[in-house]
């Protein structure tokens, strides 16, 4: 399936209604399917879709995520996931054990300034709630972080990871890719990794990318 | 300002700049020129630039301006003190105030707001050089650094001015015609649909002749929406 890196601006027609599905980044008028965002279109089967090639991140249910913990409050934490909204971490969805309030430092197990990888278990109006309570779910230790444009995550990770994997391979670390554009990162040759998912981030409509990471990292 | 002797704004069909009345000024559009804001834009209408930079969405301080249910746009027009010949006295004015009210009027119904509950969008608007016309520069340069930082929109929102001088209609006043102009329309609009969301006028006309500088000013506003378009492209082409 060969994937075309065509650039759309917003207003632009994609095409009639009648015979496509407006998806992602898209939407409806008199019978047409009109993007929304300046990015790539797509088209796969009858669904017709634009991926910005900028914008903020939109947290959506099940997303993982990489947040910071910015503030403690009473029966949880205030996460920052790079997103317009503020996340929420609750006490319940963060420990497992019982914890009595009067006796127990919550800070104990997250503080400020800790990098979490999280999961996001509700959306509703700009209230998200975040949850630790699943097995991928973990405080992220010794490692950088850099941000990329949310919407070029995929791109990062590739088809079935296969371009994360061999940045992975290549320099030797291990790294973290949340949904909300942050990308944590940790091992030997980090500068290296980094260079490299930056420059995913700036050529992702470039076609044959793949191989243009392999060829810096084997430099 | 009183004119002693009056100056022939158009000379044998030609005007100041020997456009032709209907003809439009050398446009240059630039995307992606505030590395730190989520958008940014440069547009140059001739003499006048004006840079745009647009952040977020994000949240909104001070709380109390959030909407439950869509986002807000916070926008600002200012022009610089150097933009024009004598100092422009910095800060807002009563002026400054209407440019970024009627701004945002006109960038709000090309947006899909309600896709980013209580959260804001900053827009700026900086006028660097004012020759005429600094509104729908700072409009189109708006609309571009808005599509730049990847806001959801109807369609991009194209301005431009319409006038009379010397009883002819023409398009894209400069600074002179535009103080010395017998009345002027700044007018922006989306162009698929060919929807206005801007129309204001000053000084007097008949029915018929805003009639004809509306048609004018959609006719010639086609040529700056390619040229919006080229410029977004262009950013991603190397």
């Amino acid at each position: 399936m060969e994937e075309t890196r065509e650039i759309v601006i917003p207003g632009e027609i994609l095409g009639d209604a009648k015979e496509n599905k407006s998806s992602h980044g898209t939407y409806v008028e008199d019978g047409k399917i009109i993007s929304k965002f300046l990015g790539i279109s797509k088209k796969k089967g009858d669904y017709l879709s634009v991926i910005p090639l900028s914008g903020v991140y939109i947290p959506r249910r099940e997303d993982r995520v990489i947040g910071f913990i910015t503030s403690v409050e009473k029966v949880g934490w205030i996460v920052d996931i790079n997103s317009p909204w503020e996340a929420f971490l609750s006490l319940s969805e963060a420990v497992d054990e019982f914890v009595d309030l009067k006796k127990v430092n919550i800070t104990r197990y997250y503080d400020v300034g800790d990098v979490i990888y999280a999961q996001v278990v509700d959306t509703r109006r700009g209230d998200i709630q975040l949850s630790m309570n699943t097995p991928i779910a973990r405080k992220l230790r010794n490692g950088v972080t850099i941000n990329i444009t949310p919407s070029k995550v995929p791109r990062l990770i590739g088809k079935e990871g296969s371009m994360i994997n061999t940045i992975k391979e290549k320099t030797n670390t291990i790294i973290r890719v949340g949904q909300n554009g942050v990308v944590w990162i940790s091992g030997e040759k980090i500068e290296r990794a980094i260079k490299a998912i930056k420059m995913i981030d700036e050529k992702s409509h470039i076609l044959g990318l793949t191989d243009e990471i392999s060829k810096l990292l084997s430099d | 300002m009183v004119m002693k002797t009056k100056e022939k704004l158009i000379v044998k069909g030609k005007r100041l700049d020997g456009r032709k009345p209907d003809e439009l000024r050398e446009i240059e559009m630039k995307v992606g020129v505030i590395p730190n804001a989520n958008g940014s834009a440069q547009v140059m209408f001739g003499n006048t630039v004006a840079v745009a930079g647009v952040y977020g969405p994000r949240t909104v301080h001070p709380r109390h301006l959030q909407e439950y249910d869509r986002a807000i746009i916070k926008c600002r027009y200012n022009m610089a003190p150097f933009s024009v010949e004598d100092r422009a006295r910095p800060g807002p004015s009563r002026r400054s105030s209407e440019i970024t009210k009627v701004t945002r009027l006109a960038l709000e119904p090309a947006l899909f707001l309600k896709d980013y509950p209580k959260t804001a969008i900053d827009v700026y608007i900086e006028i660097l050089q004012a020759d005429g016309s600094t509104r729908v520069t700072g409009i189109n340069a708006a609309s571009l650094a808005l599509a730049d930082a990847g806001v959801p929109m109807k369609d991009l929102v194209v301005a431009l001015s319409g006038g009379k001088i010397d009883d002819t209609i023409i398009v894209d006043l400069c600074g002179k015609e535009d103080n010395y102009s017998e009345a002027d329309i700044p007018c922006a609009l989306m162009p698929r649909r060919k929807e206005i969301t801007l129309l204001q006028m000053d000084g007097r006309l008949k029915p018929e002749e805003v009639k004809t500088i509306i048609k004018n000013v959609l006719k010639a506003g086609e040529e700056v929406y390619e040229k919006q378009k080229d410029a977004l492209k262009k950013r991603y082409e190397k």
